[in-house]
């Protein structure tokens, strides 16, 4: 009786969607053709004069100074050797504030001093303005790439904070419960239960990072010198050579990507429990 | 009532693997008596259940025979020695299977060996989990990973993995409470064959009447405020048990009279 009543007022789940036009275009067709739509855009607003070059530079002239920095880059000329310092920053920022980043997190998640003491002083350091910093790093550390790196620590520390202490905290109660009946130590459970089950955590922090390492190297470079692509997109600026800050903004978006696409490929092939096949049978 | 009680003495043969005498537990922080004057033998080879409503202390009878908790008063014993701690021969399953995802079905089933001994012991014990994942009827599944196995599958791995330490007793706290119904009267009869086959020494934390007269030899009935035991019913069907017994009137009574017990002992 009460089976049949539910039955009758179930709804009909139909909300009269049938696949858009975006639905049967393949992917790619739609992000190349919208590309276009923008790029075809672009040239229009620069092309008839609305914007000025200086502000905005045709595709063309883009096109242009992406073909000479890239004949550069490719050649093994100065740009590359700005783009290797740029490089050398990004990665030692990255693999710092990893490193530091997941034994903070860990240090705040698994002791009473960690979380009582230290975490305070961490979430002050977070929201002091970070680019602030750069010309005390400057002073500490000198003109050359440890200055940046300290500024692309310093900037990408607190996502793998967050994440890490997060991560660690969500190994569920009955696996806590199953470890203790086994009698499993702390550093065991942390090792085998709570740093494995935190590893998607972990993981977005990581991300998060790998994203904003490169905007403090940047920055500090802008503040600090040296001679990397900031430097090189700092010089072009003062020139007003639009085109070339365009062009060396890709080739560095490039670097930004490849570190991107590392730590998420890293995260498929290590966390391979969460994209695994959910089908039950 | 013609229903055999705690008066009756039960096969004299075996000995008592786990004895709780007396036992009570008092949480300092808000003199709650959470158990008073609990007394529990499990002989050796015997299933024995515990039932009673929320409140009435299962949970923390269970974490005391587990060692996870100190009783206030009283003697816990496994095997003549006192528990004060997780041992080996204890063994545990909970509602939920938790196998760790990250590691394959057979690496779940020794995770208690590498735990406790290391790498190489538990390595050394492969053939020993995999005889256990044949008894369990998951043989084949050694290299899936849990999300590859289903609720019943995973519970079976579970079993497994309390297995594997050749425990003396084995603690079942609810271990199949979150399966469909079909699947948890199949596992529970899974669970009484493989306990006959390795004459395990098995207690069992339930909500459900009819899977403690159904499973057990004897099943203690709890009531609240303090937390203790009522009445200890020895249920005499013959083994092994069928889910065709449910239907019979012994059965039944059996189930009337706890039902009864549990109304009282709710009501005071």
């Amino acid at each position: 009786m009460t089976v049949e009543a539910a039955e009758q007022s179930a709804p009909i789940a139909d909300h009269g969607d049938g696949p858009t036009l975006f639905d049967r275009i393949p992917q790619p067709v739609s992000i190349l053709g919208f590309g276009a739509a923008i790029v075809l855009l672009w040239y229009l607003v620069t092309a008839s004069g609305i914007v000025s070059p200086l502000i905005l530079p045709t595709p063309l002239q883009t096109l242009n100074q992406l073909i000479t920095v890239g004949a550069n880059l490719f050649t093994g000329g100065y740009v590359l050797s700005a783009m290797w310092i740029t490089t050398q920053e990004v990665l030692w920022g990255f693999a710092i504030a990893v490193v530091v980043g997941i034994l903070l997190g860990i240090l705040v998640s698994e002791t009473r001093f960690g979380e009582r003491a230290v975490m305070p002083y961490l979430v002050a350091l977070d929201t002091m303005p970070k680019i602030a910093f750069a010309p005390l790093f400057v002073a500490w550390f000198g003109f050359s790439i440890e200055s940046k790196i300290a500024l692309a620590v310093y900037v990408s520390l607190f996502p793998v904070i967050v994440g890490t202490a997060a991560g660690v905290r969500s190994a569920d109660e009955n696996s806590l419960m199953l470890f203790r009946t086994m009698g499993v130590s702390r550093l065991k459970t942390l090792i085998h239960l709570k740093i494995p089950a935190g590893l998607p955590q972990i993981f977005t922090g990581l991300k998060i990072a790998s994203l904003s390492v490169m905007a403090g190297a940047i920055t500090a470079e802008f503040l600090g010198g040296g001679k990397g692509v900031g430097e090189l997109i700092r010089i072009a600026a003062t020139q007003l050579d639009t085109a070339r800050v365009f062009a060396l903004i890709i080739y560095l978006s490039l670097l930004g990507v490849a570190l991107f696409g590392f730590v998420t490929v890293l995260e498929r092939y290590v966390v391979f429990w969460r994209n695994s096949d959910p089908g039950r049978e | 009532m013609a229903l055999a009680t705690s008066e009756q003495v039960d096969a004299p043969s075996a000995s008592t693997v786990y004895r709780l005498e007396n036992v009570g537990k008092v949480y300092q922080r808000n003199a709650l008596v959470a158990l008073k004057g609990v007394s529990i033998d499990l002989p050796e080879g015997s299933f024995s259940s515990v039932i009673g409503s929320s409140g009435c202390g299962k949970s923390t009878l269970l974490k005391i025979m587990a060692g996870l908790l100190p009783a206030t008063s009283g003697t816990v014993e496994l095997r003549g020695t006192p528990v004060t701690k997780p041992r080996p021969d204890i063994g545990m399953m909970f509602q939920q299977a938790t196998l760790l995802p990250w590691r394959t079905t057979i690496d779940n089933i020794l995770l208690p060996i590498s735990m406790r001994e290391g790498k190489a012991a538990a390595k050394a014990a492969r053939e020993k989990a995999e005889a256990l994942m044949d008894l369990v009827g998951i043989k084949g599944f050694e290299a899936a990973y849990a999300s590859q196995l289903s609720g019943g599958m995973a519970q079976r791995a579970a079993i497994c993995r309390m297995l594997i330490t050749e425990p003396a007793v084995l603690l079942l706290d609810e271990p199949f409470s979150a399966l469909d119904e079909i699947v948890r009267d199949f596992m529970n009869m899974e669970l009484q064959r493989i306990c006959m086959e390795r004459n395990a020494t098995a207690f069992l934390v339930t909500h459900s009447i009819a899977e403690a007269v159904l499973l057990s030899d004897t099943v203690y009935v709890m009531a609240p405020r303090p937390g203790r035991v009522i009445e200890e019913v020895k249920i005499e069907l013959p083994r092994p048990r069928t889910l065709d017994m449910t239907t019979d009137p012994m059965f039944g009574d059996y189930v009337r009279h706890i039902r009864r017990l549990l109304d009282e002992g709710s009501r005071t």
